[in-house]
């Protein structure tokens, strides 16, 4: 279990229907790559998250594979459309079988 | 000298070793985008990939990949102790085929990003980075 991981996301509060949105989002996480060595030059094992997915109403916005050469704290932006008000929900699937999530509203006009 | 069976054998031998060392990374890129595109061809148009030139610390490289109506892009550091960096697949509601990252480079390479499109076809952008400190903690 990676400890303290937070995610953040930002997300507009309001859009216009149809409009392209920029979405940031960033979770805390060591991203340990499984190349590194300790003090003792025993491999650290690899803890790093997996796949990313963004869903808007139960679409599909985006799905991301991450693999170990993807920063610690991983930063994903992209673009979505806004058909409606709705939701976003953030997935974010750890190696070791967590899985975090983040759910951001919008209000379309 | 002569050339006695032994140490031809030896000879081929070595030099078939000294061959294939320096390419085995690139084979790993090779095999990865094979891996992605089934073996067709790639083209260079409509894809663009955005990384700076050089890169002090090679732990959080920004990158930015676009490619127009594209279905999914991989993106690739050639030489990576593994290649394969991440792989986005957009959805109905993406907005349009862009995304944006920070990723980790052990060295200066070229960083390669393909683009598959709905009609089968890739497209592929590559750029050196060059990388002042390394990112894999070696």
């Amino acid at each position: 279990m990676a400890d303290n991981v937070t995610p953040r996301v930002r997300v507009p509060r309001d859009a216009t229907a149809g409009e392209t949105i920029t979405i940031k989002t960033l979770i805390s996480h060591p991203m340990e790559s499984g190349q590194r060595k300790d003090g003792d030059g025993n491999t650290i094992p690899r803890s790093i998250i997996n796949r990313f997915t963004c869903e808007f109403n139960g679409e599909m916005v985006i799905d991301v594979t991450l693999e170990p050469a993807i920063s610690t704290n991983p930063f994903v932006e992209f673009e979505a459309v806004v058909p409606e008000s709705g939701s976003f929900v953030f997935t974010w699937y750890d190696d070791d079988g967590d899985v975090y999530t983040e759910t951001k509203e919008i209000a379309v006009s | 000298m002569n050339f006695t069976r032994r140490n031809t054998l030896w000879m081929a031998m070595g030099t078939a070793i000294a061959t294939v060392l320096p390419f085995k990374a690139f084979a790993d890129v090779d095999a990865d985008i094979a891996a992605f595109t089934g073996g067709a061809d790639v083209g260079s148009e409509g894809i663009t990939l955005v990384a700076p030139e050089i890169a002090e610390n090679g732990n959080t490289v920004p990158v930015e990949v676009n490619a127009p109506g594209a279905e999914a892009i991989m993106i690739l550091a050639a030489g990576n102790p593994t290649p394969a960096v991440g792989t986005f697949n957009f959805g109905p509601l993406a907005g349009s085929q862009f995304a944006s990252t920070r990723i980790r480079l052990a060295g200066t390479q070229d960083v390669v990003a393909i683009a598959r499109m709905p009609d089968g076809s890739f497209v592929q952008a590559s750029q050196e980075v060059k990388v002042t400190i390394g990112g894999c903690g070696g």
